[in-house]
């Protein structure tokens, strides 16, 4: 059996990591709470704009700071609000025949993302997906550290959890799909026999048309 | 008497002017070559919407559509798409004017539940501007996108199994069409392969029905694609189409168009380089020159950007088989030109454009269908080449091809052709996973992009070519990979060619040239080309 690796932010859903972030930092205890939270952050923008351009992992971890301090519970309560209020209206049209037909196809279908595990599991439940490679957060004594647990999903690391994922469940890398929007995939891309590139940056639809990868428009 | 449109090389004959992709080349031909021509267009019909009424009003072996028509009822148009005619005629398309009296008709009667569907089939979905051009500003504001739209042929719920004929093969069709009350198709017929039950039973149909005749044992079957009679595809799709009628009340209307491909500037370039004036010869120079000189994108503007000023010569409206024989007989009276006694050597030129790359590019597997395919199969009777003869093709099969609309073609040309070139070991092995990529689908369905299976059908178009020629040989190929990949043999020059050729022909060959575009067809019989006493004055070639 095949398998279909997806990227999430910007290849199924409009939204970006800050997003559900934002949510999370607004809908704090109290409001006081939250302007503190949103403070901070804003705080170390700067330098998680600087960590964008250079490191897609080192900007994940920093983004993850944010979460420090809230709870287990709260994190999981606000879960399901979160997804149907930021991620659910934001999904490309498409995105849900797209994993459709891998489905029919009989492909397991993975969503590969750096956002965090208990939302990507709510995105898959909803999009018909079999399982979820995402980022996990530090929880000590039942707050988080605001640290992410290792492996951090980002950049190359996704290329060697996708190969990693597809060993362990018998699937021929060759026979495998990926989909991305960003160049910053192109690992995950590239250790697959179908790469293709989903609303692509530029650079990876300059890649895409180089290498002769489809090019699919979701939003189209 | 040989017909006006068959000329005989002698040693005072100008040298021929053929289409090697966008680019025109200059061959000398050897003498006793004789090269068909198109035939001159046939005059237009003067008043094309007269002409409409009278048909829909006067159908064959079919009730008059308004006769069809009630209150209340549901209707679905489907259209054929970009790839009938090529170039694209010139506005008004024949399309919108048939749409524009059936709708008023349709409006008339009470009618309000319609919906038009352009039977793309597996092609690529067209485009907005695209579809404008076919159906008119008026109707294209009034009706896209919600009821004027691109048939779907991998979207499971618009889909509807109808059933299977008694050979095996499974229709399914567009369920929207399915489930009206009237389907009324609108056909532009370009060659005489299109139109009939192809129109429905083709064009709204999905990769399950398509499997039963778009495979190469059917191709190989084909003598040819463009002689009903005697094209096994034809037959399997008439089947279809039958049952098809039996549940769908289909009321056909096909047009037919002269070959008027080129406007007066251009008009030269259907005809026999002795007969042109001095102006002509000289504008021939000067377009050769320049072709030779602009990039490819602005050549292919030149050529795919102005649309043609083909002329309506033909409305038939009825039951499909009736209407069809009247569409089969007009397109043959444009076409055909009377060939006796094949040839050994058979050359072509392979011009810019092909039903599969309008407003893109001829790309090398297109390359390769337009030669196996349509130009050795522009023929009734017998094929224009003896079996095991040779064909020679000008073409520079660039190693180039359009990402967004042949995005699978590059995967077929590059990893499986390299495989294998057996199209039964194609359509075993590969087909169906290729045919069922998710991604390929996804830009069949929300792109611009030919569905997977395709680029396969396009192989196996060349089937028929492929089993019957003993050779084929490109002249002008700017690589030698590609056409390897066909496999293909490379030659500089057409006397190279021709040289080749030789090899494999017996000691004075027969050689046959198609000055094709615009469209010509050949209708081939057996005897020998040369009448008595001819044969000893034709010298020896090379």
């Amino acid at each position: 059996m095949a398998a279909s690796y997806f990227d999430v932010d910007g290849t199924l859903v409009t939204t970006n990591l800050v997003h559900p972030t934002f949510f999370y930092l607004l809908n704090q205890p109290t409001p006081l709470h939250s302007v503190a939270k949103l403070g901070r952050a804003l705080f170390k923008a700067p330098w998680m704009a600087l960590a964008e351009t250079r490191d897609r992992r080192l900007f994940n971890e920093l983004l993850f700071t944010s979460y420090e301090g809230l709870s287990e519970d709260r994190l999981l309560s606000l879960a399901e609000e979160a997804f149907e209020t930021v991620m659910k209206p934001k999904l490309y049209p498409g995105a849900k025949d797209l994993v459709q037909v891998s489905r029919d196809k009989g492909h397991d279908v993975i969503l590969v993302s750096g956002a965090l595990d208990f939302l990507m599991q709510l995105l898959a439940d909803h999009l018909g997906a079999t399982g979820v490679i995402a980022n996990r957060l530090e929880i000590k004594d039942r707050f988080a550290t605001g640290k992410l647990l290792r492996p951090v999903v980002a950049g190359p690391e996704k290329a060697r959890l996708v190969r990693e994922h597809a060993r362990g469940h018998g699937h021929d890398l060759d026979e495998c799909f990926a989909y991305s929007d960003s160049y910053s995939d192109v690992p995950m891309l590239s250790i697959v026999g179908h790469p293709a590139a989903v609303n692509p940056d530029r650079r990876l639809s300059l890649l895409a048309n180089a290498y002769h990868w489809p090019i699919i428009h979701l939003a189209a | 008497m040989t017909h006006p449109c068959l000329v005989t090389i002698d040693s005072r004959s100008a040298p021929r002017v053929l289409f090697s992709g966008d680019q025109l080349v200059e061959v000398d031909l050897p003498t006793g070559t004789r090269v068909v021509y198109p035939k001159p267009p046939i005059e237009a019909l003067k008043d094309v919407d007269a002409a409409i009424r009278y048909a829909i009003n006067h159908p064959h072996n079919s009730e008059p559509l308004y006769a069809k028509l009630k209150p209340g009822m549901k209707v679905t148009i489907a259209i054929d798409d970009i790839s009938l005619p090529l170039p694209p005629m010139r506005k008004p398309d024949v399309r919108e004017r048939v749409l524009t009296i059936v709708l008023r008709l349709l409006a008339d009667h009470g009618v309000d539940d319609v919906e038009i569907i352009i039977a793309t089939s597996v092609h690529r979905r067209m485009k907005p501007f695209e579809v404008r051009h076919i159906v008119g500003d008026r109707i294209f504001g009034a009706y896209w996108p919600k009821k004027l739209y691109n048939h779907d042929a991998e979207n499971p719920a618009g889909m509807k199994y109808l059933g299977t004929t008694e050979e095996g093969e499974e229709v399914e069709l567009n369920k929207r069409a399915v489930e009206s009350d009237l389907v009324i198709y609108v056909n532009l017929n370009f060659v005489p392969m299109d139109g009939g039950h192809k129109s429905v039973a083709v064009g709204l149909c999905g990769y399950r029905s398509l499997q039963a005749h778009h495979n190469p044992k059917t191709m190989r079957a084909c003598h040819s694609y463009m002689d009903p009679s005697s094209s096994a595809l034809a037959t399997s799709v008439e089947r279809m189409g039958r049952l098809t009628n039996k549940h769908l009340n289909v009321f056909t209307i096909e047009t037919t168009v002269n070959n008027r491909m080129f406007d007066r500037p251009l008009e030269f370039l259907a005809k026999n380089e002795d007969d042109l004036t001095g102006t002509e010869r000289s504008a021939l120079r000067a377009l050769t020159f320049t072709l030779s000189k602009l990039p490819q994108a602005a050549r292919q503007a030149i050529f795919q950007k102005v649309p043609s000023p083909y002329g309506v010569t033909g409305v038939f409206a009825g039951e499909t088989e009736a209407v069809h024989k009247h569409t089969i007989r007009r397109s043959y009276d444009q076409y055909l030109v009377p060939v006796s006694g094949q040839a050994d050597i058979l050359v072509s030129g392979v011009p810019y454009i092909s039903p599969y790359n309008v407003n893109s590019f001829l790309n090398p597997l297109l390359v390769q269908c337009m030669a196996n395919g349509y130009l050795f199969n522009l023929y009734k009777g017998v094929p224009m080449v003896k079996k095991g003869g040779t064909m020679i093709i000008l073409h520079p099969c660039t190693d180039q091809f359009d990402n967004e609309h042949h995005a699978p073609y590059i995967e077929f040309v590059h990893r499986l052709l390299p495989e294998t070139r057996d199209a039964m070991e194609l359509h075993k092995r590969y087909e169906k996973k290729f045919a069922s990529n998710p991604a390929y689908i996804e830009m069949y369905r929300s792109g611009h992009t030919y569905h997977p299976a395709h680029p396969f059908y396009m192989w196996y178009w060349g089937e028929a070519g492929r089993q019957h020629l003993g050779r084929m040989i490109v002249v002008g190929a700017d690589n030698e990979y590609i056409p390897k990949l066909m496999g293909w043999e490379t030659a500089r020059t057409m006397d190279e060619a021709l040289r080749m050729a030789k090899h494999t022909a017996p000691p004075r060959p027969e050689i046959l040239a198609l000055h094709t575009a615009p469209m010509l067809m050949t209708e081939m019989s057996a005897r020998d080309a040369r009448p008595a006493g001819e044969t000893s004055s034709q010298p020896p070639l090379a």
